[in-house]
């Protein structure tokens, strides 16, 4: 778990005075060099591994034996990246992605916006965990919205797509609304601060030429806010690996898989084993 | 009438909430207040040397203190929202409106800190915070044996306006409203008006709406 990538800042906001932050328990400075790069810093003055991609610096406590995961929609021209911002919740990092990945909670949270009553069917779509790439996907995602993206005027049947390639670390595709055929990208990046805290870092890359970049953010921010009162009432407050007596509706399935996944690669961090 | 406005910022939902309640059109220019910083940029400091939002222009007038601008949305439209102007109402209302600074300063001082990761001593402003909530609940059950449902009336007033959104908001800065039962019911009363709006973290009242159910057989 200590080998994983983790978001642990914004890159556009570093400066050489650098950013104290907690990476699983803990501390770490996250900064620019006089040449501009960004360092990670242990607690212990150790340096630590950085990449900067999609708008955020990232870094491991271990050693990465596999490289960042790929967004190649993110070298894609056109597109605009939309730096959302921070938001701390006091929830476990692995259920901010579950709640990433739930589908049916659209009309109920994010009424009006992502979903409403009484458009509350969750349609049949496709889950697998794939082998090649070692990642979760669910496909074929259709939902009715009444306003999915800010560049959307209103209601359309959305086709959704979510990916998770990394333990904390999911990636929506979304029909894109002025460009048909193109999907557009919503990232969430899950900083485990520690197993019952994180931090949360959305990010954004659209085809939107229209939109002035504070709408975008707001648009996100609106949503994640929406979710974050539900997260920080969840019970239990870990996210249980075993399923339990639980049966899963349709729109459960994604989250079946992404827990089934996190337990093959035995990622607890933010789990319980046994239900409580 | 032209809001420079952040989505999350209670100060600015004040200013969108009143001018939704009297039906008021605002023109909305949203602000990149996090993570851009944009309210401290050229543009916004030349409007509002302080460095806050909202800011509320209406040809030559710059409004940039929220109190302010409920008293000219409802000077404006709705000056009911004003108080009868009896002296007892009117001092009430005077008395909240100051008072409605210090719940920005402590609760959104807590949320700003526990959700933004703004710098602050949080034990303090939660300290701070929660001996606000203890003032503001014996004055709404003062209010209640008067018989009256507002903080300066038994009808709503600027002053509710301006202080129900921190108050609304105090668990994103971790406080908890469980041990305040009149402000819940003012909560309440509040988020029942007709046309209220909502943001992230605060709820129109739905009594009719049941609990969403999962129906069974729908896996
Ligand atoms: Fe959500």
């Amino acid at each position: 778990m200590r080998d994983e990538w983790y978001p642990v800042g914004l890159f556009s906001q570093l400066d050489r005075n650098g950013r104290n932050t907690v990476l699983m328990g803990e501390p770490i400075t996250v900064a620019l060099d006089a040449e501009g790069a960004a360092t990670v810093t242990s607690g212990s003055g150790r340096a630590l591994p950085v990449r900067v991609r999609y708008g955020h610096v990232w870094s491991s406590l271990g050693n990465p034996r596999k490289e960042l995961f790929a967004i190649p929609e993110a070298d894609q021209p056109g597109r605009r990246f939309v730096d959302v911002g921070v938001v701390r919740v006091r929830c476990s990092p692995l259920r901010a992605v579950e709640n990433f990945l739930d589908i049916a909670h659209f009309p109920f949270v994010h009424t009006d916006i992502l979903g409403a009553e009484p458009h509350t069917e969750v349609e049949e779509y496709k889950v697998e965990i794939r082998k090649d790439e070692d990642e979760v996907w669910a496909t074929q995602v259709k939902f009715y919205q009444p306003q999915a993206a800010k560049s959307a005027n209103g209601g359309i049947t959305t086709e959704y797509m979510y990916r998770v390639p990394a333990p904390t670390c999911s990636v929506l595709y979304k029909t894109c609304p002025p460009r048909p055929g193109e999907w557009d990208v919503i990232t969430l990046f899950v900083q485990p601060l520690a197993e019952d805290l994180c931090d949360v870092w959305p990010w954004m890359a659209l085809f939107d030429d229209a939109t002035p970049m504070a709408d975008l953010i707001h648009f996100q921010q609106t949503i994640f806010l929406q979710d974050r009162s539900i997260l920080e009432n969840q019970i239990p407050r870990l996210l249980p690996l075993d399923p339990g007596m639980e049966i899963p509706t349709r729109a459960d399935l994604t989250s079946v898989a992404y827990r089934r996944w996190l337990k093959r690669h035995n990622y607890t961090y933010g789990a319980q084993l046994v239900a409580q | 009438m032209k809001l420079y406005d952040y989505v999350l910022s209670p100060s600015c939902y004040k200013v969108r909430l009143m001018a939704a309640l009297i039906g008021v059109k605002l023109e909305i220019r949203p602000v990149d207040f996090h993570p851009g910083a944009e309210h401290l940029g050229p543009e916004l400091m030349a409007l509002n040397p302080a460095g806050s939002i909202p800011i509320l222009e209406d040809g030559d007038l710059i409004l940039t203190e929220s109190t302010a601008m409920l008293a000219y949305l409802a000077a404006k439209a709705a000056p009911e929202w004003l108080g009868s102007g009896a002296p007892e109402e009117t001092a009430r209302i005077q008395q909240w409106l100051s008072f409605s600074h210090r719940l920005t300063a402590s609760l959104g001082g807590a949320r700003l800190h526990e959700m933004l990761l703004r710098p602050g001593d949080i034990a303090a402003l939660q300290a701070q915070g929660i001996a606000a909530l203890r003032e503001l609940e014996a004055g709404l059950v003062e209010q209640g044996l008067r018989g009256m449902r507002f903080l300066a009336s038994d009808r709503p007033t600027i002053a509710d306006i301006a202080c129900f959104p921190y108050v609304a908001l105090a668990p994103d800065g971790g406080i908890l409203l469980d041990p305040y039962p009149a402000i819940r019911l003012w909560s309440r009363a509040i988020r029942g008006l007709d046309d209220f709006i909502e943001m992230p973290g605060i709820h129109r009242l739905h009594e009719l709406n049941p609990e969403p159910q999962i129906e069974p057989g729908a896996a």
